[in-house]
């Protein structure tokens, strides 16, 4: 018992001192930054690396997605007392409320996570950060701030387009397979709309693109020794990324939908 | 100039750094060598600033670097030019944008000034025509050359140089050696070379600190460590059959 008890302490101050390295890191990324205009060309060109880049695996996600569910719904809705609009309304819920947000995040915390943790990590251990930090500049500010930024801009709008290619990947499955009519499934899709949804689905992706871009940050810029070393750290930022996301789904859902 | 006074570092319970003294002057190439472990980079890396020190102080021209804080260190370091063993240079960057970097980030030079810098630079270290080239498509001597062009387009007082002879053939070794000693002499820079290279030590070790165990063993010219009768010395310069069979 005394053994458990141990272990299990140890565990918590571990999370404890990795938390608290966390914060002091995030103070210091968003500390003054030395030079604004150099880190706006760099949000920039963040935002193509980031998300521009991402646009292709989140537009085949999203439409194969709302097929599926589309296609799900249908072959689980037999009793007739339910409308046939349920595939499109069905549909359309899932997506703008869970698929396209969380879904889409957690596939961008494997892409853009482990990309960030091994550029970060790589340049730790060939002495670029050293480099930069003997120039006088705010390592951490200047590498992670603009990936943060970035994320926070781009992730919303690659989310409104995984909503949008989702709901219409529906609509291909109710096309193709006659399902429901077009009509049904498109009476579905407008049915009790309520924009609040979409921008909880929004409010929920800025959390998101935070905690990818930070969580991964972190795990790149603390990378000590070489090439195994920055594989490890980027299976890391992709693990605890993927499960920050899951804890805050889960928070955000009961504050902002109760 | 460029002082440690009383410096100690330890790493848990290994002290690696223990009342390390030593002074290193302007104009000259100032040596530190010592064997593999012997804490000659940990030196190095606590003068700059990349390691906090547990006891005593680093002074630049008299202004204690090591009781600054973050953001009052940044003009010293503005000061600062470093060679690092593997150059350092940025990946995602090509060699004019390596060298326009820290010009960029604290100059008021227009681009067409930071680009005739950055050429100024790259000439003087006997490159041309590799502005366009990205770091991957050097060698190993011109990536050191282009991070030796970095670290002095900012005009720096103190220049650092993490083993600039590491993975270089013996003749590109010279080249950069000479190089720096140039240099120093050209811009009246602080220079400080930590290295375990004999020909170095030789060639351009105008004042040489030799770190034993974590501490300053010994100090004298590229002259005098030739002479010197300290057992030690002798066994680090000595240690290969060639030089001992020169001495003999």
């Amino acid at each position: 018992m005394q053994k458990i008890v141990n272990l299990a302490a140890l565990i918590i101050m571990g999370l404890l001192y990795s938390f608290g390295k966390y914060l002091l890191l995030i103070r210091r990324v968003f500390s003054r930054p030395e030079k604004g205009s150099l880190y706006r060309k760099q949000i920039l060109l963040e935002i193509d690396n980031l998300g521009i880049d991402s646009l292709g695996i989140v537009a085949i996600i999203s439409v194969f997605m709302g097929a599926v569910v589309a296609l799900q719904t249908a072959a689980n809705i037999d009793s007739p007392l339910m409308p046939v609009w349920s595939v499109g309304f069905t549909t359309r819920q899932s997506i703008i409320l869970e698929f396209s947000p969380t879904i889409v995040c957690l596939i961008l915390a494997g892409k853009v996570g482990s990309r960030i943790a091994s550029e970060i990590g790589t340049m730790r251990v060939t002495e670029q950060i050293d480099a930069l930090e003997i120039m006088g500049i705010n390592s951490a500010g200047y590498l992670i701030f603009p990936k943060i930024v970035a994320s926070m801009l781009i992730y919303p709008i690659l989310v409104v387009i995984s909503m949008f290619l989702g709901i219409f990947g529906g609509f291909l499955a109710t096309y193709f397979t006659g399902i429901v009519t077009i009509h049904n499934y498109i009476y579905g899709i407008e049915i009790y709309f309520e924009p609040y949804h979409v921008y909880y689905a929004l409010i929920k992706t800025v959390v998101f693109a935070f905690i990818i871009a930070s969580v991964s940050g972190f795990y790149g810029y603390y990378t000590k020794g070489g090439a195994l070393e920055v594989g490890r750290a980027s299976t890391k930022a992709v693990v605890y990324s993927s499960i920050m996301i899951i804890l805050f789904n889960l928070i955000l859902t009961q504050l902002l939908l109760d | 100039m460029i002082e440690a006074q009383n410096i100690s570092k330890s790493f848990g319970d290994h002290q690696v750094l223990k009342n390390v003294t030593v002074q290193f002057e302007p104009g000259i190439t100032n040596l530190i060598i010592g064997e593999s472990g012997s804490g000659k980079t940990v030196l190095m890396k606590c003068l700059v600033g990349l390691l906090e020190v547990d006891e005593g102080q680093v002074l630049f021209d008299r202004r204690n670097f090591s009781g600054m804080s973050f953001g009052e260190k940044k003009h010293i370091r503005q000061e600062i030019g470093m060679l690092f063993q593997g150059g350092a240079l940025f990946d995602s960057m090509t060699v004019e944008q390596n060298v326009i970097f820290p010009l960029s980030m604290f100059s008021k030079m227009s681009s067409e000034e930071k680009r005739d810098r950055a050429n100024f630079c790259l000439n003087r270290v006997n490159l041309v025509n590799v502005n366009k080239l990205s770091p991957s498509e050097l060698s190993g001597g011109m990536k050191k050359r282009v991070a030796i062009a970095r670290a002095i387009a900012m005009n720096p007082k103190y220049l650092f140089c993490d083993e600039p002879n590491s993975g270089l053939d013996p003749r590109t070794s010279i080249v950069i050696d000479n190089l720096i000693s140039e240099l120093t002499k050209e811009y009246k820079m602080t220079t400080v070379i930590n290295t375990h290279d004999m020909n170095s030590v030789i060639e351009i070790g105008d004042k040489i600190a030799f770190i034993y165990e974590g501490q300053l063993w010994w100090e004298g010219t590229n002259n005098e460590i030739l002479t010197t009768d300290n057992k030690e010395i002798n066994d680090f310069v000595y240690a290969t059959e060639l030089l001992r069979r020169l001495k003999t």
